[in-house]
């Protein structure tokens, strides 16, 4: 094997733990993982205690769908004609968010590389709770015609909690529709909890999670 | 193109010239001529346009072939350079000071073949696979679907029939061929 | 001034019925808008459910004190500009806390929310955040040039800074509008609403597909349901200025209501058609015409 290892391969030289002279000329150390995220666990929230509260609570939460604008596959191109005129998801309350911050709808579109699996698990665990993840594809249920690939997941329910399931090969636009409203339906009824999920089997995640992403160089939850 | 390729294959041991077609042309050339060859063609022969470095695993043969392509924008006229390199030491002159985009097509072979190119800049560090430990996963001894069904948890496959042998037992319990004959 | 508990009873009233109309308004025009593309649009009540699912989202983090009071600042802004702002022109009650020589202070306020998210946007830590905010602060600073031209020459017309003053000098018939009176300064302040409301040309600064959402990348649930409240009472009341400065004020809610509705749909009327400028080029538009324009006004009026 002429295969050459480089032993610090793995680490990223923005997150190490290093001192600093700042710009009065004092000295104090930097450690980025430390300072800028918080390895606080993911917390369960209990649902509110007063059940018609909870309802309506539960019903804006489906009326008011905000998508991330994160496309990881090929299905992603599905995701702009749902804005255009045809198909105009804006009529079911559903819009688009460009930061994690602000959307509760992640749409997995697609095979999922590992190197994006770990922008994925980044971006779900930015968002607020309770955050739903549609899975549009055969390849996030099995793989798909990537089920032999080196570098794409199989399973996307062993990484982050899926909501709702799309076959096909790419589904389409009304799909992806039909599969909003399902979500609509859990959420009403009181089933979109898969955060909840996610924070209680966190250590079984997590322990997936690193199997496959080797240079596991963020903090364990990133906020 | 075919007197230039004649007058070059003298000196720089070209072989196995292929005129695939009118603006197409394949031709061998050694390890060590081959950086010779490709500067000659971009600085004499105006081949100025670098279109992509590509790696196929003879691994029958113990070899790697690197296939590196030019264009020559005045005549639209395509060459393919073959080199075949030693599998086992697998490496070769980076061409990164001819183009500079070479030195990315060096970091994807690199990672996917392990073909080395001492001194291309950030060839060693990783291209698409982040944190890869394993044997370079295009070279064709590394077993894929094995290496999937052990990292990415399978999920079960329904049981599938093949078509025809389902048919014939649950259809046609006899004999195939009989039942062909009763029906003509 | 003394405490007056109907006084404050009528103005958080009139908070609540400003939040109400500048929700409501915000899904007329979002519908209008889809109308234009050929689309059906958001429905008309949706402003009001993002506004309870942000509020009821269950997680949340700070990044610091700052990042706290940045929200709290820009409502404090957008309340600010309400609270002593003139309604209804007539009524005792519906004027607010308006007092003489307040047209100084609601200038101030424009400006002050923007400082404030300055400061907890910049908490954030998001690059995006401060990226954002350096290009919305360039550009309200141009967006404030002519606006505030317009508003000395009308202090300049009217020999007034009082909000109050300027707006019954206008009652008594449409002709005597600052729109007629003053034309030149009515163009320059009309332009620079534009900007204000941050409709498409001028949106750069908050549009969800450029630099994400610019100022508030790191604001989510809680923060971000009071930055939309804020922006829901905030281009109501912006509208109410103008009305009040250039349109003869209202006198009864239902006048408050069309004149701001129009108001409002000349910049979404300008949004649907022309499609966004970049940062350089707004400061720079804003810096030739209305600028042009502003200047005119005062001349005009020395």
């Amino acid at each position: 094997m002429s295969e050459t290892k480089n032993n610090n391969k793995f680490e990223n030289p923005h997150y190490a733990k290093r001192e600093v002279t700042g710009p009065d000329g004092k000295q104090f150390i930097v450690d980025p993982i430390k300072d800028y995220f918080s390895d606080e666990r993911p917390k369960v929230y209990e649902p509110n205690s007063i059940p018609v509260v909870e309802k309506f609570l539960n019903w804006a939460r489906a009326e008011s769908l905000w998508v991330l604008g994160f496309g990881t596959g090929c299905g992603s191109i599905e995701i702009p004609p749902l804005m255009t005129p045809r198909f105009d998801a804006f009529r079911f309350g559903i819009q688009s968010r460009p930061t994690p911050r602000q959307s509760n709808v992640f749409i997995i579109s697609g095979y999922l590389a590992v190197k994006t699996l770990k922008r994925v698990i980044r971006s779900y665990e930015q968002m607020p709770s309770p955050k739903y993840v549609l899975a549009l594809g055969s390849c996030t249920i099995n793989g798909g015609m990537y089920f032999d690939s080196y570098n794409t997941i199989n399973r996307l329910d062993h990484y982050i909690p899926v909501d709702v399931y799309v076959a096909g090969c790419m589904p389409r636009p009304e799909a992806l529709l039909a599969a909003f409203n399902r979500l609509k339906e859990l959420i009403k009824e009181g089933k979109g909890e898969k955060a909840n999920e996610y924070a209680a089997n966190f250590d079984w995640y997590k322990e997936n999670q690193k199997k496959i992403i080797k240079d596991w160089n963020m903090p364990d939850y990133n906020w | 193109m075919k007197q230039v390729l004649e007058k070059l294959s003298a000196s720089f041991e070209i072989e196995d010239i292929v005129y695939q077609r009118d603006d197409l042309t394949f031709l061998s050339a050694k390890k060590e001529n081959l950086i010779n060859l490709i500067t000659h063609l971009r600085d004499i022969e105006g081949f100025s346009h670098f279109v992509l470095l590509s790696c196929v695993d003879w691994i029958e043969d113990d070899k790697f072939q690197l296939t590196y392509f030019l264009n020559k924008p005045e005549e639209k006229y395509d060459l393919g350079i073959r080199c075949m390199i030693d599998r086992k030491e697998a490496s070769m002159d980076s061409a990164h000071h001819l183009w500079k985009q070479i030195a990315t097509y060096q970091r994807e072979i690199k990672e996917m073949f392990g073909v080395d190119f001492p001194g291309s800049p950030g060839v060693d560090e990783p291209f698409i696979l982040e944190g890869w430990d394993n044997i370079p996963p295009m070279r064709r001894d590394f077993d894929t679907k094995q290496y999937s069904a052990d990292t990415f948890f399978p999920r079960e496959r329904p049981k599938t029939n093949d078509p025809k042998e389902y048919m014939k037992e649950q259809m046609h319990p006899g004999e195939w061929g009989e039942y062909r004959k009763e029906k003509k | 001034m003394d405490f007056d508990i109907k006084r404050l009873g009528f103005t958080l009233l009139g908070l609540l019925i400003v939040l109400n109309w500048g929700l409501l308004m915000s899904s007329i025009m979002r519908k209008l808008g889809a109308r234009v593309a050929k689309r059906y649009g958001i429905r008309w009540f949706q402003p009001w459910l993002d506004l309870v699912k942000n509020y009821a989202l269950r997680s949340q983090i700070s990044h610091g004190i700052m990042f706290y009071l940045g929200p709290v600042f820009r409502i404090g802004g957008g309340v600010g500009l309400f609270l002593f702002m003139p309604m209804i022109i007539g009524s005792e009650l519906w004027l607010n806390y308006s007092f003489h020589g307040d047209l100084v202070l609601l200038m101030y306020f424009q400006f002050f929310g923007m400082l404030g998210m300055a400061l907890g946007s910049g908490e954030g830590g998001h690059p995006y955040s401060a990226i954002g905010i350096s290009r919305g602060l360039s550009q309200f600073t141009t967006i404030e040039v002519p606006m505030t031209l317009a508003i000395i020459s009308l202090a300049i017309q009217y020999d007034t800074l009082s909000l109050i003053d300027i707006v019954k000098a206008q009652q008594g018939g449409f002709q005597n509008w600052t729109m007629w009176t003053n034309p030149v300064a009515t163009i320059a302040g009309m332009f620079s609403l534009l900007g204000a409301l941050s409709h498409s040309p001028f949106n750069l600064v908050k549009a969800p597909n450029e630099i994400p959402i610019g100022p508030p990348t790191e604001y989510h649930s809680t923060f971000l349901g009071v930055l939309q409240t804020n922006a829901a009472i905030l281009h109501v009341v912006e509208a109410a200025l103008f009305m009040n400065l250039f349109f003869g004020g209202a006198t009864n809610w239902f006048e408050f209501i069309l004149k701001t509705f129009f108001i409002y749909f000349w910049s979404v009327f300008v949004g649907v058609v022309f499609p966004r400028f970049r940062i350089e080029q707004s400061v720079a538009w804003f810096l030739k015409i209305p600028l042009v324009f502003g200047v005119l006004a005062i001349i005009l009026y020395m």
